[in-house]
């Protein structure tokens, strides 16, 4: 079963204006694999769920868009002749229908017949692990029990491409963390060409073959979680996805010098004025005496498996630190910072 | 003691109100059978005027359910996708649409009735028809079916739930047909009731549009009013009683039952 299906998807210069003016989306292209799981990550207001709305047939991108499945252009069918599986962020769950007519109103529509229709339900009753609650009216289910429905009834139809709408953000954050992970197991079991859209980075994180991270109705960056994690293209990207000290600084033979000290440089960074980023796990905290970098413990915030530092005097502005929950440090205290050369990374200059 | 006193204080004063409402309307019925109205009671119960109110007036009662039947047809045959359209579009042109449906109930039903006859009087089949008076009762009773559905449609956020139909491939109809009608059926059959009551009792438009063929139940009462013995009005009333109260009775029961049918679900 984890052979993979669905379509190859391609959009070409996909954009919206809404009737009143409004620029949604800039045009944008992207390729998505057969079988792949892509991420739309970005605020609110950036454009990702109109994106996916486009995909899905629930909007039209403006003249000169297109939207190809298998290279098959789709843009003109409307959702209904599409063979899309779509995941609500309400779930727009039928009230009116049990849990099983949910699931299988889509076969049913297909004119699938009665006794494969209750076969391919009970399949997705027990991949989606909600046996049991087949009878139930929807208003009887919890949370998380609706939104394995959801996803139950997008799947039953085996869709070209499976939408999926911020399916997790209705939940609370522990459903939400136990959800997460069931629902990138499912998608790995599935194996079907994906399109996940959410504001949450650890969801992007966790789910993605790639990442497209958006901003202001345009695509900030794509590239798999590590590359966006650890090669942000941006400013932007560096600190909407996991925590970033972004700074402005000037690099001299090999160093970058800061306030604080100096921190060595990877090879060939040409001198000059340089915007960098420092994730808050890659600094080490060692002894003051003899480091390259030193600041002052300004705040000590301890959140159970690690602690989070703010340090100042090291950098023009304070610093974000990770370190270990058991390492003993007072607010005020003098440390010293190791930094790797390869945890610097150079982000281009401001342009956003 | 004290609370029983307020208790039976209240009790009277409920049942003072009550007997306000309710002793008109039964002295009314009991001077239908009653032989001699000014000679009162004394003078005997009879059911000749019953009979005679049968005799002369049971075409009016049929037709008004008729007329009352086939405009419920055709409020909800317009009605309910007219809301769900103008629920999906939304916009400010979908706002003026429902405040012009709704124009007829601040314009007085003689109004309408001219306007009718101004513009369709010219068919003169149509004109004698009881369809004429059906056309008339759809335009005033309109209204009250698509503000009802829509409120429903209002509360249930029926643009995903049509959306999410469509992503499972049900083209327009069979979204109309299996999501939306079930979930608006509360606000269906509420509207449907208004409608009927309404259209049952409607006057002033019916008496202006009607024939003397075409009398319905309220239109043949002012008749009777107007030209019968006080006896025969007042038997009438006590048939149209007798007609209505059951009917209104059914119908609230099946919209119970709609509600109830939602609120037991909600219950974990």
């Amino acid at each position: 079963m984890s052979d993979t299906h669905g379509v190859a998807l391609r959009l070409a210069a996909c954009g919206k204006t809404f009737g009143d003016g409004t620029r949604a989306l800039e045009p944008v292209s992207l390729e998505v694999a057969r079988g792949e799981t892509v991420v739309l990550l970005g605020p609110s207001g950036c454009g990702k769920t109109t994106l996916l709305r486009i995909i899905a047939g629930l909007e039209t991108p403006d003249a000169g868009g297109r939207v190809l499945f298998n290279n098959a252009d789709v843009t003109g069918i409307p959702i209904e002749r599409r063979n899309v599986g779509m995941v609500f962020q309400s779930y727009a769950l039928f009230p009116n229908m049990s849990v099983a007519d949910n699931i299988g109103y889509g076969l049913k529509i297909r004119g699938v017949s009665r006794a494969e229709r209750t076969a391919r339900i009970a399949e997705l009753v027990a991949l989606t692990g909600i046996e049991g609650l087949e009878q139930r009216r929807i208003d009887q289910l919890s949370g998380g029990q609706r939104q394995r429905v959801a996803l139950a009834r997008a799947v039953a139809v085996r869709p070209s491409v499976l939408l999926l709408d911020e399916p997790l953000t209705a939940l609370d954050a522990a459903l939400r963390e136990r959800l997460r992970g069931e629902l990138d197991r499912l998608l790995r079991t599935l194996g079907i060409t994906t399109i996940y859209v959410t504001h949450d980075q650890a969801e992007a994180m966790a789910l993605g073959d790639r990442i497209v991270v958006m901003r202001n109705g345009a695509i900030a960056q794509v590239g798999s979680p590590r590359e966006i994690y650890f090669a942000p293209a941006s400013r932007f990207v560096a600190q909407f996805v996991g925590a970033a000290n972004v700074l402005e600084a000037t690099a001299a033979d090999g160093h970058l010098a800061l306030p604080g000290g100096r921190v060595r440089l990877a090879d060939g960074v040409a001198s000059g004025p340089v915007t960098v980023m420092l994730r808050p796990e890659a600094i080490r905290v060692v002894a003051a005496e003899g480091a390259g970098l030193c600041g002052r413990v300004d705040a000590v915030s301890f959140v159970g498996d690690r602690q989070r530092l703010t340090v100042t005097g090291a950098a023009e502005r304070a610093l974000t630190i990770d370190v270990a929950s058991s390492l003993a440090v007072e607010v005020g205290q003098r440390i010293g910072l190791a930094i790797d050369p390869d945890a610097v990374r150079l982000l281009p200059g401001d342009r956003r | 003691m004290r609370a029983r006193l307020i208790f039976a204080a209240q009790l009277l004063f409920t049942l003072l109100v009550a007997a306000f409402l309710i002793v008109p309307a039964v002295l009314s019925m009991l001077a239908g059978v009653t032989a001699n109205y000014f000679r009162g009671i004394a003078s005997g119960l009879t059911l000749q005027w019953v009979v005679q109110v049968w005799e002369l007036y049971a075409e009016t009662i049929a037709r008004s359910f008729l007329v009352a039947g086939m405009t419920l047809v055709v409020v909800l045959a317009v009605g309910v996708p007219a809301a769900y359209a103008l629920n999906v579009r939304g916009g400010r042109l979908s706002r003026m649409i429902e405040e012009i449906i709704t124009l007829p109930l601040a314009i007085p039903g003689l109004a309408i009735a001219l306007a009718l006859l101004l513009t369709y009087g010219g068919f003169s089949d149509f004109r004698r028809s009881w369809l004429f008076i059906v056309a008339g009762h759809v335009v005033f009773t309109l209204p009250f079916m698509v503000r009802s559905v829509m409120a429903v449609l209002a509360a249930i956020d029926v643009k995903t739930l049509d959306e999410g139909a469509a992503s499972l491939g049900a083209p327009p109809w069979r979204r109309f047909r299996d999501v939306i009608v079930p979930n608006a059926r509360p606000g269906i059959v509420a509207g449907a009731l208004t409608v009927v009551t309404l259209s049952l009792g409607e006057f002033n438009l019916t008496w202006m549009l009607h024939t003397p063929l075409t009398k319905t139940l309220p239109v043949g009462l002012a008749d009777s009013y107007a030209s019968m013995r006080l006896e025969v009005a007042s038997a009438y009333t006590l048939v149209f009683f007798v007609m209505i109260i059951p009917l209104l009775t059914a119908m609230q029961l099946a919209a119970d039952r709609a509600g109830g049918a939602r609120s037991k679900g909600k219950r974990p």
